[in-house]
């Protein structure tokens, strides 16, 4: 009996009795991370890193959770699980389960370089791991954070000095975060909107310090942000809570931004190619670290990195999920919650 | 040459007209003369032979990178540009190269590379791969297949020069047609008012039109002229100097693929330019538009070719007389003399492209009916008062197609999109009904919302059945009502016609793959309106 299993509902530990990021309401969750399409409403009990419990209450409401920190052993039925950072956003965790003498991990979302906000990921040894791939092709390849914050600064300072107001559009949570601390170089105010105002109390009443920002509200008049920066969810762009930044430039940070039909497709005035997740060669050397002997590929590029995976030796097949979907999901959220 | 990159880095993104059109002033600003020759020559189509081809490239990035061509193959079909898969599949650059090098400099390089050996152009392009950045390197890219399509029309670039320079844009409209070569025109003479008339087969920038649905809001009925709107390929016919040249919109000199032109130069008075219509027809009544193109794609045009799809000229305008310019002169006087002209010439491959006679637009509604039993696409409506504007202006000059014909089918095929519709399944093959078999029958693009796009592209990805490299076979279960301008037989399809501009009308999220149309009905069209 394999450790984990793939079933209707989601990963599912037999032996520990639970499911990990299930996509339909079990008894037990385990949660790698607050995102939609991994933290979703219905379970009875959820258990998760002590940084995403309070982004989990501030999307699932009211729910029975508990949660642990990192690399600390938890038993549950007849499995030692451990939470390991996953580098993704604030709390993201990989998750460890070990039974007997074999170890599986799942990797959740996850990114290989340090952002300095979500935790330096951690590779760990496993006899199977189960990775992401959503930029599982060797054209997506990051620019260091370093050279990309000093990219979205030079747009930021130039597009103001052109007398237009920038407006930055990535994910409420995870993204909004990492724009925010790139921005506070500016010293531009920064007003956001009511998602990421959210997340941003949620975080800060987890005692997390955060840079300060204003909150765009229906009453304020236009002229309040002239010369300031404006950070929305991608949902916000083209709709008409927009206008109020009226005569403005877009900016989208997402790392689909890598390849320019993406950004004309989005109709932004710049993209920037800055992602939560692993480019290709973070994929590949995460693999190489855990030294497992199988690895299931899920959401992304599954068929391909497998593949490739596969003509390295490294025994690889690709797993369907429900995984992948956080940025339709936002963006239907926000065009809708114009008032948020 | 980082100054071009970045200007083509701009205009590939930029969502506005105006912050295209100031940063392309700022460009020619700036720019060394010779760069600013080659960005006009490239935007307008003007490219040098290319140097490679685009499988080689292939082979040496892959040699370079170390990639199977299977995931080359996947990465190319996700970004959906060879020139930009390669400059982001290649490692950043080993030295950062302090970029002196001018786009002039770097296209005389490239030219000087035409005749070299195999090996000796793999050293020269992957050595520059290795010092340029991403985005210079999908410049570089683009430069050497000779495929400059980058998102900004030519009217745009005119308007650029005209602020920089000071030149009026009608004059620049001009100065950039025809016949020059950019490695060894200067800037000034390119965009000179007295400039010798050197070339006698410069071409005018064509009179073009918007499409019109209410012709009632045009005014009073009297005020316009009234032609048949031909599908062929639209043309000018010059003769200066005891010469004739054809060109075509495309601005491509044609005059050897239609060599049956060569007996104008007797019939037609030395310098006068016409503007019409090169459309194969038989005693005055045009062919299907299909049959043209089995001509013009081939380099060499046979005696087969010149027999079974007779090339003639419609002619509805003259722009040039006696060397004179005139497209000033209203547009009934030029008909006057347009008449007269081909009366005199009295030639039966130059055809006077008639006058639709109506009184009233309800007349005309009426007439509009049966364009296609005249072989025509629709009308043309002109202002009698107007003079040949360069390129498209509001107003004067209006196309007023029929409704297309259509057809409903079913969704088969899938494959990814390009540029802007990159890593999205947007291009599609429909299939029509042939007893309990689909037959496939067009391949479409466009026509849907990037909303639709997006839900059709969630579809295949859940319901694809098999992989064929990059195409996907998909469940049958979308049907879409496809639009066409005409039809013809074909033994290259497996329906045995073949459409003209097939487009997605209407997605019939109302009706069930069992409601498409079948093979006969196909036919049947292809009866009424493909001979």
């Amino acid at each position: 009996m394999p450790l984990i299993e793939f079933t209707e509902a989601g990963l599912y530990c037999r032996a520990g009795g639970f499911y990990i990021d299930p996509w339909k309401p079990v008894d037990r969750a385990v949660i790698t991370h607050a995102h939609s399409d991994h933290a979703r409403y219905g379970s009875r009990w959820y258990l998760c890193h002590h940084l995403t419990l309070p982004l989990l209450r501030l999307r699932l409401g009211d729910i029975v959770a508990e949660s642990i920190g990192w690399n600390e052993p938890l038993k549950i039925g007849d499995v030692t699980i451990r939470l390991h950072p996953a580098g993704h956003i604030i709390g993201s965790s990989q998750i460890r389960i070990e039974h007997k003498d074999e170890v599986w991990v799942f990797s959740g979302d996850y990114k290989t370089e340090d952002d300095g906000i979500s935790g330096a990921f951690e590779p760990v040894k496993c006899h199977t791991f189960i990775t992401e791939s959503t930029f599982g092709l060797p054209l997506y390849r990051w620019q260091p954070q370093a050279a990309l914050y000093q990219s979205i600064v030079d747009w930021t300072v130039a597009t103001v000095a052109d007398g237009l107001t920038p407006v930055i559009t990535g994910y409420s949570l995870g993204k909004a975060q990492r724009i925010l601390d790139c921005l506070s170089k500016t010293g531009l105010p920064v007003f956001v909107h009511g998602a990421i105002w959210n997340i941003q109390q949620a975080l800060l009443s987890a005692g997390l310090p955060q840079p300060e920002v204003k909150r765009v509200q229906p009453d304020l008049p236009a002229s309040t942000y002239k010369g300031a920066v404006i950070v929305a969810p991608p949902g916000a762009d083209g709709s008409t809570w927009m206008r109020r930044f009226s005569p403005y430039r877009t900016a989208n940070c997402s790392g689909w931004m890598q390849v320019r039909g993406n950004v004309r497709r989005r109709n932004a005035d710049a993209g920037f190619a800055l992602s939560d997740h692993a480019d290709w060669q973070g994929l590949l050397s995460a693999v190489k670290a855990t030294g497992a002997e199988q690895v299931y590929v899920t959401h992304g590029f599954q068929s391909a990195f497998s593949r490739y995976l596969t003509e390295l030796g490294i025994a690889a097949a690709e797993v369907k999920t429900a995984y992948g979907t956080e940025e339709e999901e936002e963006a239907a959220a926000t065009s809708e919650g114009d008032a948020a | 040459m980082k100054a071009f990159a970045q200007l083509i880095t701009v205009l590939g993104t930029s969502t506005k007209t105006n912050d295209k059109l100031d940063t392309l002033v700022r460009y020619f600003a700036t720019a060394p003369d010779r760069d600013k020759v080659w960005v006009i020559a490239l935007f307008s189509g003007r490219r040098p032979k290319r140097l490679v081809n685009a499988a080689l490239l292939k082979k040496w990035c892959m040699e370079e990178t170390e990639l199977p061509e299977w995931l080359f193959e996947e990465a190319y079909h996700t970004a959906g540009d060879l020139a930009e898969t390669i400059a982001l599949l290649l490692p950043p650059p080993v030295v950062a190269l302090e970029e002196m090098r001018t786009l002039a400099s770097l296209m005389d390089e490239i030219i000087a590379q035409d005749q070299q050996p195999e090996e000796n152009k793999r050293a020269f392009v992957t050595k520059h791969w290795k010092e340029m950045t991403q985005g210079e390197r999908f410049v570089f890219n683009k430069l050497l297949t000779g495929n400059f399509r980058i998102g900004v029309s030519q009217k745009t670039i005119v308007n650029a020069l005209a602020k920089a320079t000071g030149v009026t844009a009608n004059l620049i409209a001009h100065r950039i047609t025809g016949n020059w070569d950019p490695v060894t025109i200067p800037f000034e003479e390119l965009m000179s008012e007295t400039a010798t008339a050197a070339d006698n087969s410069k071409p005018y920038p064509f009179c073009l039109s918007y499409a019109v649905d209410d012709v009632h809001a045009l005014g009073n009925a009297n005020d316009w002229q009234a032609e048949w709107k031909w599908d062929g390929i639209r043309g000018q016919v010059i003769r200066r100097e005891g010469e004739l040249f054809v060109w075509s919109r495309g601005e491509e000199l044609v005059t050897e693929k239609f060599p049956e032109y060569t007996n104008l130069l007797q019939a037609l008075p030395d310098g006068i330019v016409l503007d019409g219509e090169i459309i194969p027809s038989v005693e005055g009544k045009p062919l299907p538009f299909a049959l043209l193109q089995t001509r013009i794609g081939r380099k060499n045009v046979t005696k087969k070719h010149l027999q079974e799809v007779p090339v003639t000229f419609f002619a509805y305008d003259i722009l040039e007389y006696e060397g004179k310019d005139i497209r000033d002169w209203p547009l009934l006087q030029r008909r006057e003399l347009l008449e007269s002209i081909t009366q005199q010439a009295n030639h039966p491959l130059l055809l006077l492209s008639p006058v639709v006679g109506f009184s009233s637009w309800d007349e005309l509604t009426t007439l509009r009916e049966s364009s296609r039993d005249n072989g025509a696409e629709g009308l043309m409506l002109k202002n009698k008062n107007s003079i040949y504007h360069a390129g498209r202006k509001t107003g004067d000059w209006w196309k007023w197609k029929v409704d297309p014909l259509t057809i409903d089918g079913v969704l088969i095929y899938a494959q990814k999109g390009h540029g802007r519709r990159s890593n999205l399944y947007t291009d599609y093959t429909f299939a029509v009904r042939d007893g309990d078999q689909l037959v496939s029958f067009a391949k479409a693009y466009s026509g849907l919302t990037d909303k639709e796009f997006a839900q059709v592209d969630a579809f295949i990805k859940r319901n694809s059945i098999e992989k064929f490299g990059p195409v996907r076979t998909v469940k049958p279960e979308l049907v879409f009502e496809i639009a066409f301008e005409g039809i013809a037989a074909s033994n290259r399809h497996k329906s045995g016609v073949a459409l003209r501009f097939p487009r997605m009308h209407r997605w019939r999220t109302d009706k069930k793959p069992e409601e498409i149309n079948t093979l006969d009905d196909l036919k049947k069209m292809l009866e009424a309106y493909g001979k």
